[in-house]
């Protein structure tokens, strides 16, 4: 299996000021069928698909929509703590 | 590659294709470029097409038509099917292409009108000057090149991204986008000249799943669900995979597809300084059907047409440009988006019970014509009640 790999981290300022990282968008690149469907709901326009490669920028919050939309269920958000 | 043309077009699909071969043989410099390495792959589509709407744009060739169709078939939540048989429909109604094919043709045809063509070539951003859109950096095989262009014509699909860059919100709403599988598969009992609809909250919700034929024992499979049905465990493929086992446990799939289908309106402007959006860009697909092909050529000539005059005038501004947006929907196309953006509203409400009962009102009704709209009509006729529910879409196609 082709490791899947972590393409965003969305950083967090909570209410005592500390910097955390709450969630991240991983792309499952061995399922994703680069379709570019998560691209054209993606509000931040954070998604860009180069090709058969599915790009995420620095501006995602992992808000979670292109997961949900995904055909196949090639993106996750991983919640971290 | 010249630094400078009349026209960029972005994206080789059919809307790009027509409005790189329109603008090329109204006789300005046209450049079109398409981030894959290939024309026409991987398909993202249906492929099926009317036969009156193909004819006028190009004559239909046995090279790209998979099989030709003469009828259609509705299957209700309940299983129900509801024939549009070809006698109703006066012969032979539509195609179903090979777009692998169909698409290399039409930017073929481009070229041969004159048009530029690159692939593997993708626009990375817009070239702005002094506020004004002046042309695109270009990105092919790690090198970097700038374009200028007097029009830039975004025919960059569901996947967009020119607008967004220039400060367009192109954004689908997730209840909006059809997320899609579809596989090609062989080795199935089907009927080879029907397009087969199967309805209902259980096998597609808010969406349809479709079995249209590529041949006597081939179709494409495919299933479209809206964003917000779709999530883990019931995704597309699930809902496919479980219909597939189901109806033709024994297939044989050769290909599969995935893809986004907006069914939302097109977006609220089309123009823009130096700018025009077409096809699935302008999200301007048939949203109860999810049919683009036709609306893609269209608004791809139509805008390539409007530049041809504006560059004429020497006026890009988006005042000049808005001919564009005004008069695909005022056309009949434009009208057909708008009326069936109602009846997907409504449809997509129904419950399975509402559904059963009105597919199987129609199928009683005698069908004279094989069109949405002639459907729409008999089913109010029939149902005098749906008239109120129905209140503005009943009133525009009176």
């Amino acid at each position: 299996m082709i490791p899947s790999s972590v393409c965003k981290v969305s950083v967090k300022i909570n209410e005592t000021g500390l910097l955390h990282i709450s969630r991240m968008l991983n792309v499952h690149r061995d399922i994703c069928g680069y379709c570019g469907c998560c691209v054209s709901v993606c509000p931040e326009g954070a998604l860009e698909l180069i090709d058969a490669y599915l790009s995420v920028e620095e501006n995602c919050t992992s808000c979670g929509i292109c997961a949900k939309v995904c055909p196949l269920g090639a993106l996750e958000v991983v919640h971290e703590k | 590659m010249r630094s400078k043309y009349d026209v960029l077009v972005i994206g080789g699909g059919p809307a790009g294709a027509l409005a790189a071969k329109t603008a090329a043989e109204k006789g300005l410099s046209v450049c079109l470029i398409e981030k894959r390495p290939a024309i026409g792959a991987p398909v993202r589509c249906a492929e099926g097409i009317g036969k009156e709407a193909l004819a006028e744009f190009i004559d239909p060739d046995p090279r790209w038509i998979s099989a030709e169709m003469s009828g259609a078939g509705i299957v209700a939540p309940d299983g129900f099917e509801m024939t549009l048989a070809s006698s109703m429909a006066g012969g032979k109604v539509g195609y179903i292409l090979d777009r692998k094919v169909f698409d290399r043709e039409l930017v073929w045809r481009a070229a041969d009108a004159g048009a530029d063509v690159y692939v593997k070539t993708r626009a990375s951003a817009p070239i702005i000057h002094d506020g004004r859109l002046k042309g695109a950096q270009l990105e092919c095989c790690g090198n970097v090149s700038k374009v200028m262009a007097d029009v830039i014509i975004a025919a960059d699909g569901v996947e967009s991204k020119f607008g967004k860059w220039y400060g367009i919100d192109t954004t689908v709403p997730i209840r909006e986008i059809m997320s899609s599988v579809q596989y090609v598969m062989t080795d199935i009992d089907i009927n080879p000249h029907a397009t087969i609809f199967y309805l209902g909250n259980e096998v597609a919700p808010e969406g349809y799943l479709w079995v249209f034929p590529k041949g006597k024992r081939a179709a494409n499979v495919g299933i479209g669900i809206s964003g917000r049905k779709s999530g883990k465990g019931h995704r597309a493929k699930d809902y496919l995979d479980r219909f597939v086992k189901q109806k033709f446990p024994h297939g044989k799939t050769i290909e599969c597809i995935v893809g986004g289908v907006s069914v939302c309106r097109p977006l609220e402007c089309t123009a823009a300084d130096n700018l025009m959006f077409v096809g699935d860009a302008a999200r301007v697909v048939d949203p109860l059907t999810g049919g683009g092909i036709y609306n893609a050529m269209f608004t791809g000539k139509l805008a390539a047409e409007v530049a041809a005059d504006c560059i004429a005038k020497g006026d890009l501004s988006k005042k000049a440009l808005m001919t564009y947006d005004r008069e695909w929907r005022t056309s009949k196309m434009g009208r057909s988006i708008e009326r069936n953006y109602h009846i997907k509203e409504y449809m997509i409400k129904l419950s399975d019970e509402q559904l059963n009962a009105i597919i199987h009102s129609v199928s009683a009704l005698d069908l004279t014509e094989l069109s949405t709209l002639t459907l729409i009509k008999e089913l109010l006729k029939a149902n005098p009640k749906l008239l109120l529910e129905l209140g503005a879409l009943a009133a525009s196609i009176r």
